[in-house]
């Protein structure tokens, strides 16, 4: 059977869930293979071993870190040479898309983003899903050059844990200077919040511009449910919440089993971040906000209100 | 400094966007369509490096690039307007249907035949297939590097140097001129065109090429050269419609109740 190449989603050695994800997609297609890219190996093999990575091929040095996309697409092309894979997986993040991006023109191969699904189709093609046009439309497509590149939604698949051998695999690989071209010549980590990575997260609760500017009811219902919190851009382009937590076109796309969206109307652009999710909630004063087209449950009311007792309610249920 | 901004054509985002049932393809022309908002971002960023540059808009040259149907004319137009040089617009019968790959292509040759430009610029992702990808592929065929999702975009002498806010760190990148950069919504405030821009936009240059002109062969681009293919497209079924209830004191318990319900607590 084929290989399949994963590309490790991870800070310093920590594995990302979504990684997981595409390890059990990858075995629908083939033998999963996770390809590692970056500082904290050692952390990462035990886990990509438990989710079924058959083989490990590991590049481990902190100076991929301090390269732009470039370096990493120069690995994926030799590995996709010298392993002949049938597909390779990756996020669908910025950095996925641009990795996958480069990978693409490298080998020649077509590339799918923000796949919610792949499945093996006739023949061994790679047959994906793509939710599109805010999620109006849902797209199957192929790759019908070279080996297919696709990104995958976090939050596609439920992970499955099945032990790979995860067998390490000594592979030189040469780096260009041409790759090395733009460099990150500085850092300002930010702090952690405690909470769940948006992306990830099973439950997303998001505030809009009818919170004005006070988050705390926001983040007190999301902790209760163990939620991450969001923001629509109105909240972020007024500064009550960081750019990091925008839900939307040009922030984040999520699709976890539970959204809420509290004092958000529900504007094309947010919808395009959010409408995959699996349950959608709602709480808005305005009867009339498109949001409540979407909602499996919605409450026409004030969120201090509604917020600060149903975060009880739940506290309590809890025990 | 000559700087390529490269614009798209979109269909706009707020009319309902389909599919022509014939071939898969984006229906681009039986809706209205606009310069992508988030180009926009692009374009004042290149205008703003211009005005800054020793020799301000007098030496430093703006010039938008599309690749789309005639329509695409408009998106040249309106960058024109607030403050663009020149357009290029290439055109051709045979580029309905391209992919990602076929896109840069295209944009790759043309921006060769623009000359050597010191910056080329894009948006973040266009509003309509909104991949986020056509800037990686485009700096690979030049082989020039990437600096992309700037938040802040400044050129000092021949570097180039961006902030970006990524999930776990805001980072400084540094890359040599000539480099390729992408701009977020979070850059700028697009400026809107005056009225004494909007007449100076009348007598700008704007070029159209074919792909003829730029060398490249009907056969290589398009959708039957694409390197994907879409098999099948289906509307989402409209959502069923969900319980909506006013609150009346125990709205939040209702909410209580449907998340215990559904085993969310
Ligand atoms: C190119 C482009 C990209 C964009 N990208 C994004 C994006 O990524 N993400 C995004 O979110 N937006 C994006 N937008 C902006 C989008 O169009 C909307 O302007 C934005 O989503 C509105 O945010 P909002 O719903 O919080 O605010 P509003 O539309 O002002 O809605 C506020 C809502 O809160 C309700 N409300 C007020 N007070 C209360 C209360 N006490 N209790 C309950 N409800 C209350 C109101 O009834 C109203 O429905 C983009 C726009 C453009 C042009
Ligand atoms: C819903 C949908 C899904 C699609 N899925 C795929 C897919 O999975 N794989 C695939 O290969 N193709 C796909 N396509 C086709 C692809 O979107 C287009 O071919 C497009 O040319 C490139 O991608 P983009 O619009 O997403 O650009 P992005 O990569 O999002 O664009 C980023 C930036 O590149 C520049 N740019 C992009 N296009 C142009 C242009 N025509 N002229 C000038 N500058 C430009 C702009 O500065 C823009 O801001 C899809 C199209 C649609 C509508």
């Amino acid at each position: 059977m084929a290989e399949v190449l994963v590309l490790v989603d991870h800070v310093d050695g920590m594995v990302r869930k979504t990684t997981l994800e595409m390890l059990t997609i990858a075995r629908r297609l083939g033998e999963p293979s996770a390809v590692f890219i970056g500082a904290g190996l050692d952390a990462a093999k035990e886990v990509l071993a438990q989710y079924g990575a058959e083989k490990l091929y590991g590049f481990e040095s902190a100076d991929y870190d301090d390269y732009v996309v470039a370096p990493k697409a120069e690995v994926l092309a030799q590995l996709v040479t010298s392993a002949s894979p049938a597909a390779v997986l990756m996020t669908s993040s910025p950095e996925g898309k641009e990795i996958a991006g480069r990978l693409s023109i490298k080998t020649e191969s077509g590339l799918i983003t923000d796949a919610v699904d792949v499945q093996a189709g006739e023949g061994g093609a790679v047959r994906t899903t793509q939710s599109v046009f805010a999620g109006g439309y849902t797209v199957q497509a192929t790759v019908t050059k070279g080996t297919p590149i696709i990104t995958v939604k976090p939050n596609s698949v439920a992970p499955e844990a099945v032990s790979g051998a995860a067998v390490e695999q000594a592979v030189e690989v040469s780096i260009s200077e041409g790759a090395k071209g733009a460099r990150i010549t500085d850092r300002k980590p930010r702090a952690a919040t405690g909470r769940p990575e948006l992306t990830e997260a099973a439950i997303v609760v998001s505030g809009g511009r009818g919170t004005a500017g006070d988050f705390s009811k926001i983040e007190e219902f999301a902790d209760s449910l163990g939620a991450a919190v969001g923001a629509s851009r109105a909240a972020v382009d007024a500064g009550w919440y960081p750019h990091t937590s925008q839900i939307g076109q040009t922030g984040k796309e999520v699709s976890p089993q539970l959204y809420v969206a509290a004092g958000i109307s529900g504007a094309i652009q947010h919808r395009a971040g959010m409408q995959t999710s699996k349950t959608i909630i709602a709480i808005n004063k305005d009867e009339e906000a498109p949001i409540f087209e979407l909602v499996d449950f919605g409450v026409v009311g004030d969120l201090f209100k509604v917020l600060p007792q149903a975060t009880e309610a739940v506290n309590k249920a809890k025990g | 400094m000559n700087i390529v901004v490269c614009i798209k054509y979109v269909p706009d985002a707020q009319a309902e966007l389909t599919f022509n049932a014939s071939d898969n393809t984006t229906d681009r022309l039986g809706v209205e369509g606009l310069l992508s908002e988030l180009d926009e971002y692009a374009i004042e960023a290149g205008l703003k490096l211009a005005e800054a540059a020793a020799g301000g808009v007098a030496e430093n040259t703006v010039t938008v690039l599309t690749v789309g149907p005639d329509k695409a004319a408009d998106a040249i137009k309106k960058a024109l307007q607030m403050g663009a040089h020149a357009g290029v617009h290439v055109s051709d019968e045979a580029i309905h249907g391209s992919d990602a790959a076929a896109t840069s292509l295209i944009l790759a040759e043309a921006v060769k035949k623009i000359g050597s430009p010191d910056l080329i610029l894009t948006g973040m992702a266009s509003t309509d297939g909104s991949m986020g990808v056509v800037p990686a592929m485009l700096a690979e065929r030049l082989g020039l590097p990437q600096v992309t999702l700037a938040a802040e975009l400044t050129v000092d002498g021949g570097t180039v140097i961006i902030r970006r806010d990524g999930d776990t760190a805001s980072v400084t990148i540094t890359a040599s001129l000539p480099a390729l950069v992408s701009v977020t919504d979070q850059i700028n405030e697009p400026r809107y065109p005056s009225f004494k821009g909007i007449m100076a936009a009348k007598k700008k240059p704007v070029e159209t090429w074919s792909l003829a002109d730029l060398g490249l062969d009907a056969g290589s681009v398009g959708l039957a050269a694409a390197w994907t293919k879409v098999e099948s497209f289906t509307k989402r079924p409209p959502r069923a419609k969900g319980q909506i209830v006013t609150d009346e004191g125990d709205g939040g318990t209702q909410l209580a109740e449907f998340l215990t319900t559904h085993k969310f607590v």
